[in-house]
């Protein structure tokens, strides 16, 4: 035993603190300050997805009706503050954008990929962190780049976020043509920080886990997170692709995607979601996963069905790969086989099935703690499971030829993305602040902040649903143009005065975020007593993370175990019986 | 960098793939780099399979000749860089010495002649978006040169980037940095450096030969 110790002394990884405050906060190789970075600049890309909904929800309300402070947009945008058709687009596209590569993707990925993944699996940081530090620098340009295209004659650009050839490979078709090429850099350099994450997070998950961390002994956000890597390195590539022959496009004559010369657009399409699809995936899996631990936390018991947990994981990511062709119902495809994508689709809902009832379960007769972060765990449930059940109507491709592109496909994936991925995020961001930042956020303007959010968000995409089988269109610029849709304006109208209250209930989160920096309750080191290896030290974690590697002896989520008189018993707790992993031999190097 | 040194020897870790995180990050970069060419290439062989499309015959517009010998180049690059792993691997420092200069020469002729034989179809008027000339001979010019110019061109610049880190490592080697025990960054570019040709020889069959 003796030995065992004197290897763990020599196994010190955190270490006094002597890096400058350029290297310490600014270009940090510390995987923990990046994943602080990331959350900063991601929240920052929210804000700018969320300013854009207002003015699109402006239009549709009110078209025709100059801004409120419209004044400060160029004529080109919004003479006298009326938003014009051309600007509308490139609303509808950027928010899209924004919300998708900026917001909810670096939010889950970024942010708690590089927070979690060495904290929990007891690594002292990445596997590559100078790559790491290199990943959140292009993820920045890209963000810069995305913004320069607002600034740029013609605008950003406006062919929808999934930017569809040729309307989006031809300048003159809509009218955009530096926004357009400017997006396109923008995304590549996207790509390019998503690789160098993914990279890391797969080399650190396999190579770097602490003595005992069995792949099965893994927290479910781990589990999650790895796979979303994977997803990632082998989708986002694809559409790097794409996007280059689309800028070759636009640029320098080719014609991938252009017909007059033999192109086809339908390729375009294919090799879009053939990303896009995965990506989705992407935006949830994650959120999943660490809604799983919060609930165990929150519930105080294990998570129900952990194995069942990590293959419906699996099986989601694998089936997301033959999924896409459920985008193009309307392209053009043969019956048969988009018969053949809509089974496949559906049969997603198998395995989703299986995480929402184990969810359910894992909360059935729990001594339920209705902190912050479990509030928002349990609305992603509910939410998560009205998007996945819409999802499974616009599966079926005879009703999505009606439902296609109309504010049923909105409704949709605001449920999956905001009610799910967002409300993830916002319940992640509760629990782990006080890890990141050694204070607890206020928990009563947290539950304002909840309820609030919580009431305005279904106030406002619920309804969507309605006006969508009515058949209002997904990206009209004035929906009262058709005689048809001008009874659905009250409900835009509703919506829109709902859309702007979900806004301003964001207020509460911003003020206790910024505010709980400060003035915050200093946080103990397991303020949630939570099982973790990442509650296991102080808060926030000195660099290096762990005085010792740590040894796992159990799998995450132990929670009112009859071994031990609490409620939590932390993986690295060794109880009479277990058997000491540590090595036996002092490392080579 | 040395913390992650501390971990990636795998002694007092929980066991991964048992191999060091340099090599083991090279090989899921290679995965994504898989998935990048899998686009080019399906691409490429969806646009050129669609009705109504009309290729040139092999040779008729491209030099199969000159580019059957830097395939042939490339390949000889391969085996040089085979031969200065085994090289370091039984501690023979001016074996490696030798064998990576070879590597960064034969890359960068490689390179070379891949940009003579752009210069010379440029001339010729072939062009990614059609020239005339290429128009009377190919039906389905534009889709020819865009295809042939992407492909060929993002090959290109991985062998560019390549030959670019043969250089370092190469500077690393002269400096006495790669031992008989430590020599990760020279298996790592070999890695690279294979996956690249590998690319290559598919490239050349399906853009030159068929």
């Amino acid at each position: 035993m003796a030995t065992v110790e004197a290897v763990a002394g020599q196994m010190a990884h955190a270490h006094h603190d002597d890096r400058s405050f350029l290297r310490r906060y600014i270009f940090s190789t510390d995987h923990k300050m990046i994943g602080i970075q990331f959350l900063f600049a991601c929240l920052f890309f929210l804000l700018v997805g969320g300013l854009l909904a207002m003015l699109i929800r402006w239009q549709v309300a009110f078209p025709g009706k100059p801004l409120p402070f419209g004044g400060i947009f160029p004529e080109t945008m919004a003479p006298n503050g009326i938003i014009l058709p051309e600007f509308y687009n490139a609303l509808v596209t950027m928010h899209g954008t924004f919300m998708i590569f900026f917001a909810i993707m670096p939010l889950l990925v970024g942010v708690y990929a590089n927070y979690l993944i060495p904290l929990k699996l007891g690594a002292p940081d990445m596997a590559f962190p100078r790559l790491n530090m290199m990943s959140f620098w292009l993820f920045v340009s890209s963000g810069i780049i995305m913004l320069a295209s607002f600034f740029v004659e013609g605008g950003p650009s406006a062919a929808g976020w999934t930017v569809y050839a040729p309307l989006s490979a031809v300048p003159e078709y809509s009218g955009v043509s530096a926004g357009q090429q400017l997006w396109i850099v923008s995304i590549v350099f996207f790509a390019a920080s998503s690789l160098l994450g993914s990279v890391n997070y797969i080399t650190t998950v396999i190579n770097m886990r602490a003595p005992g961390m069995t792949l099965f002994r893994m927290p479910l956000s781990i589990w999650s997170l790895f796979i979303t890597a994977i997803l990632a390195l082998l989708a986002v590539p694809i559409l790097a692709g794409a996007l280059v022959m689309l800028l070759f496009d636009q640029t320098i004559g080719t014609t991938f995607f252009l017909p007059e010369h033999g192109g086809q657009p339908l390729l375009w399409q294919h090799l879009f979601w053939f990303f896009g699809h995965p990506e989705v995936y992407i935006l949830i899996l994650p959120a999943m996963g660490m809604v799983s631990d919060i609930i165990a936390n929150g519930s105080r018991k294990p998570i129900f069905g952990y194995h069942s947990m990590v293959f419906a994981i699996a099986g989601i990511a694998f089936l997301g790969w033959i999924v896409w062709g459920h985008h193009m119902f309307q392209s053009g495809m043969n019956p048969l086989l988009g018969t053949s994508f809509m089974v496949s689709t559906m049969a997603i809902a198998v395995p989703t099935a299986i995480k929402v009832c184990n969810w359910l379960a894992t909360m059935w007769r729990g001594n339920i703690q209705f902190h912050t972060p479990m509030l928002n765990a349990t609305a992603f449930v509910a939410m998560f499971t009205v998007g996945g059940l819409s999802g499974i109507f616009m599966a079926s491709n005879s009703l999505d030829i009606f439902i296609h592109d109309t504010y049923f496909i909105v409704a949709h994936i605001h449920y999956v993305l905001f009610g799910g991925s967002l409300f993830a995020i916002f319940a992640a961001i509760y629990f782990w602040y006080p890890k990141m930042f050694g204070r607890m956020m206020n928990e009563t303007w947290g539950k304002v902040h909840f309820a609030l959010t919580f009431v305005f968000y279904n106030l406002v995409f619920f309804p969507m649903h309605i006006i969508g089988i009515g058949g209002h269109m997904r990206r009209i610029y004035d929906p009262t143009q058709y005689t048809f849709m001008q009874p659905m304006q009250p409900m835009n109208r509703f919506i829109t005065i709902s859309a702007f209250l979900l806004f301003v209930s964001q207020i509460p989160f911003v003020i206790n975020f910024f505010w709980s920096l400060f003035k915050g309750k200093k946080a103990e080191i397991n303020p949630w007593r939570d099982n973790g290896l990442e509650w296991t030290v102080p808060s926030p974690p000195a660099h290096g993370n762990f005085e010792i590697t740590p040894t796992v002896y159990r799998g995450p989520y132990e929670f009112s175990s009859p071994e031990v008189d609490e409620d939590f018993l932390p993986q690295t707790t060794p109880l009479n019986g277990d058997r000491r992993t540590a090595p036996e031999q002092v490392p080579g190097d | 960098m040395s913390d992650a040194v501390v971990m990636s020897g795998g002694v007092h870790a929980e066991p991964g793939m048992r191999v060091y995180n340099q090599k083991l990050g090279m090989w899921v970069f290679l995965t994504s780099e898989v998935m990048f060419f899998t686009g080019l290439i399906g691409s490429y062989l969806i646009l050129r399979s669609a009705p109504g499309v009309e290729w040139a015959l092999p040779g008729e517009v491209l030099n199969v000749p000159l580019t059957a010998f830097n395939t042939f180049i490339l390949i000889c690059s391969s085996v040089t860089m085979v031969k200065a792993f085994a090289a370091i691997e039984s501690g023979d420092q001016k074996g490696l010495r030798l064998y990576l200069v070879a590597t960064v020469v034969l890359g960068a002729f490689f390179v070379g002649v891949q940009g003579f034989e752009y210069y010379k179809l440029i001339e010729e008027g072939f062009l990614p978006h059609c020239g005339e000339e290429l128009a009377a001979l190919v039906p389905s010019c534009h889709l020819y040169g865009s295809t042939f110019y992407t492909m060929t061109g993002f090959h290109g610049t991985h062998v560019s980037i390549g030959v670019l880190c043969m250089i370092w490592v190469t500077v690393k080697a002269f400096r006495g940095k790669y031992t008989q025990g430590d020599h990760g960054g020279v298996e790592v570019i070999g890695l690279y450096w294979h996956f690249v040709d590998l690319v290559w020889i598919l490239l050349f069959t399906i853009v030159y030969l068929i």
